[in-house]
């Protein structure tokens, strides 16, 4: 075999346990979900062979689920948006202290040490009628009979601000410590006020890494079913619970096939359009 | 010659490339050789295993259930047996189904089923097993009435022995609701729109289709007037805070005092009143009347599951788990004596006919699974 040859081929050989484990763990049974797609539930419950595309007529042409998925998309912008506001200040904060970072930002990675479960039902304690938050309101005279907080798009919206804002502010200092503060300082010296310097050439530059946090925070907002079904009513459902339902509650795995995969191409689609215009390297050094 | 663990052979292998003996490739061959016969045997390994059985899977309803299990039963079983009892929990039958149809066969072995409907589901998947009642001497106290529909379902033969028995009915909070208003509105106060926001209901669909037959007057096992259930669901769930999804939820949401009233099951509303919550709990006329069983899926090892439920339908150990968990156990008060607590349970009938309880008929209910569940997603969502 020749040098070349041999050289053409290293960067596979070196590849190879990564490319068998996302084979294996990502595109086969990503394979498995597609067919099951194209199955039906038979009355008894078992699952009929066969390629059939009444699942995803179902799923296609339904508004029952069109409405759900743009309720589901319509809850994931908004927790985005929350997190932007509340994760970017904490994160410039982060970046431009002077003490020790390392010990904020464990403090930021605190919360993951906690289940993600434990930490959504901790807001019943708190925002409860017999909760933190109306003990106190009611013992200070504030109001007469407990307010109801619970169980509505808002307590979702809480919920899920509360799960994804670490992802955001995460993002957003990687994108700060990288930039050069002596760009600030030039443009002071040229007349900028510190305002000014901030939103002319902080801002912009950090930009990047505002855009990771909120795609992450937005696809994962946008899967999530624990929250709202911990926090959320009976309107509050989200896509993701759709799915639930149908695999687990209604043993519809054909039809929860298909709404999976619909569900994945819509986040799909924006993963593509954020690569297209800003690449994922921001997004790597986020995660990373 | 002593027998070797893979641990004992990793480390013997681990010392002798540390002393030098070994090169680094060798080593790394080694070691991925081992964990490829490791790999392609363990498939196999199962049927080896099942020959000698060190445990067995059972799967239950979680809470205050499976602490009287493993207290009362899997405990003492283990210290007798040896035999490991892992157990698992889960929110319904549905959703245990889905996960034992993604297992293989044997991974799952023994299931606390609720209704005869759930046992003509899992036969007629054919996850059902066939028991050796030679083996469950003990299933001899068990009422009679709870034993035939099972029968009737496999064909003279079982699949599960009867357990417990028990009810899901209306449960208020009494410093907000009297018994007496309870009593007047029956099912009906779920639809009372002066506990707006204060009301909830499980989130099952024949809990909701039963308690809607029961608010437009029909029969719950033959509800003629499917679209006026459909709408007093709707009703209901306009007025409604949540729909709770299981036992540990009904009991935070009655004792947090952010529901009044909801219906739920008679064992959690009891241990509710025994914890000192001055809780309601009443079943309107025709109530949601249920047994629970103990049913072996098809690939579990027979001997040992037979052993373990005859240990568990025991007197002494079907009366302490009853008390653990609240729900008459399925012994039959004529032939043994279930103690003091048991005769005051919620739904207890003490002369073994069960003739005042009314339960799902399997045909009617099952027959309209499919198309009821998908619409309950939908209605429970608004629509």
């Amino acid at each position: 075999m020749s040098v070349e040859a041999r050289e053409a081929r290293q960067p596979w050989i070196l590849l190879s346990p990564a490319l068998s484990a996302v084979g294996l763990l990502l595109f086969v049974p990503l394979g498995f979900i597609l067919v099951y797609s194209f199955w039906l539930r038979t009355a008894s419950g078992a699952d009929q062979v066969g390629f059939y595309l009444d699942n995803w007529r179902a799923a296609l042409s339904d508004p029952f689920y069109r409405d759900i998925l743009l309720n589901t998309l319509k809850i994931a912008a908004i927790t985005t948006g929350i997190c932007a506001l509340m994760g970017y200040p904490a994160a410039y904060f982060i970046a431009r202290a002077r003490g020790n970072k390392a010990i904020l930002l464990l403090l930021l990675m605190l919360p993951f040490w906690i289940s993600y479960i434990i930490r959504t039902m901790s807001w019943i304690n708190i925002l409860g009628v017999s909760g933190a938050l109306n003990s106190a309101m009611l013992w200070l005279g504030i109001v007469d009979t407990p307010v109801q907080m619970l169980y509505n798009e808002p307590s979702v919206i809480l919920g899920l601000v509360h799960f994804l804002l670490p992802f955001m502010i995460l993002n957003v200092f990687v994108s700060l410590e990288g930039i050069d503060t002596n760009l600030e300082a030039a443009a002071n010296s040229l007349g900028a006020t510190r305002w000014q310097s901030f939103v002319q050439v902080t801002l912009p530059l950090s930009l990047p890494g505002l855009a990771a946090g909120g795609l992450l925070c937005f696809v994962l907002g946008a899967g999530t079913y624990i929250t709202p079904m911990v926090l959320g009513g009976p309107s509050n459902a989200m896509f993701a619970n759709l799915v639930y339902e149908a695999i687990i509650t209604q043993l519809n795995w054909p039809l929860g096939s298909a709404l999976s995969l619909m569900l994945l191409a819509v986040l799909g689609a924006l993963v593509l359009i954020y690569n297209r215009y800003l690449g994922m390297a921001q997004l790597m050094k986020g995660l990373g | 010659m002593k027998k070797m663990d893979n641990t004992t052979r990793y480390e013997r292998l681990r010392e002798r490339y540390m002393n030098g003996d070994l090169d680094r490739r060798g080593f790394l061959g080694l070691i991925g050789a081992a964990g490829l016969a490791y790999g392609v045997q363990t498939p196999f390994a199962r049927y080896a295993n099942a020959q000698n059985v060190s445990q067995v899977r059972f799967d239950g309803w979680g809470g205050v259930v499976s602490e009287a299990f493993r207290k009362y039963a899997f405990d003492p079983y283990t210290k007798k047996t040896g035999i490991e009892v892992v157990d698992g929990t889960f929110g319904g039958g549905d959703q245990y189904l889905s996960r034992v149809k993604a297992g293989q066969p044997g991974e799952y072995n023994i299931a606390h089923l609720s209704g005869v409907f759930d046992y003509a589901r899992y036969t007629g998947l054919g996850l059902n097993s066939e028991l050796n009642e030679a083996n469950i001497p003990n299933l001899q106290f068990v009422i009679p009435k709870l034993i035939e529909p099972y029968r009737k379902i496999s064909n003279g033969t079982l699949s599960c022995v009867p357990y417990d028995y028990g009810t899901t009915g209306l449960a208020y909070n009494r410093k907000y609701i009297s018994d007496d208003e309870v009593k007047e509105k029956g099912a009906n106060i779920l639809l009372d729109a002066a506990y707006k926001d204060k009301i909830a209901g499980w989130s099952d669909w024949r809990t909701r289709m039963w308690y809607a037959a029961l608010q437009t007057n029909q029969d719950p096992n033959n509800a003629t007037d499917v679209e006026a259930c459909w709408d007093a669901v709707r009703q209901h769930r306009d007025l409604l805070l949540k729909y709770w999804t299981s036992g540990a939820e009904l009991m935070s949401l009655l004792a947090n005092e952010e529901i009044y009233v909801t219906e739920g099951w008679s064992g959690r509303i009891y241990a509710l009143q025994e914890q000192g919550h001055d809780i309601g709990y009443m079943d309107p006329p025709n109530g949601f009347g249920w047994q629970e069983c103990l049913f072996v899926l098809k690939g579990s090892p027979m001997e040992a599951c037979e052993e373990l439920l005859n240990f568990m339908l025991a007197p002494e150990t079907s009366i302490a788990v009853a008390e653990g968990q609240n729900y008459p156990p399925a012994l039959d008060p004529q032939k043994v004596d279930l103690g003091d607590k048991i005769p005051t349970l919620p739904a207890f009938d003490p002369t073994g006919k069960l003739s005042g309880l009314t339960f799902a008929d399997p045909d009617y209910w099952n027959g309209h699974e499919q198309e009821w569940s998908q619409t309950m997603g939908r209605v429970q969502k608004g629509y």
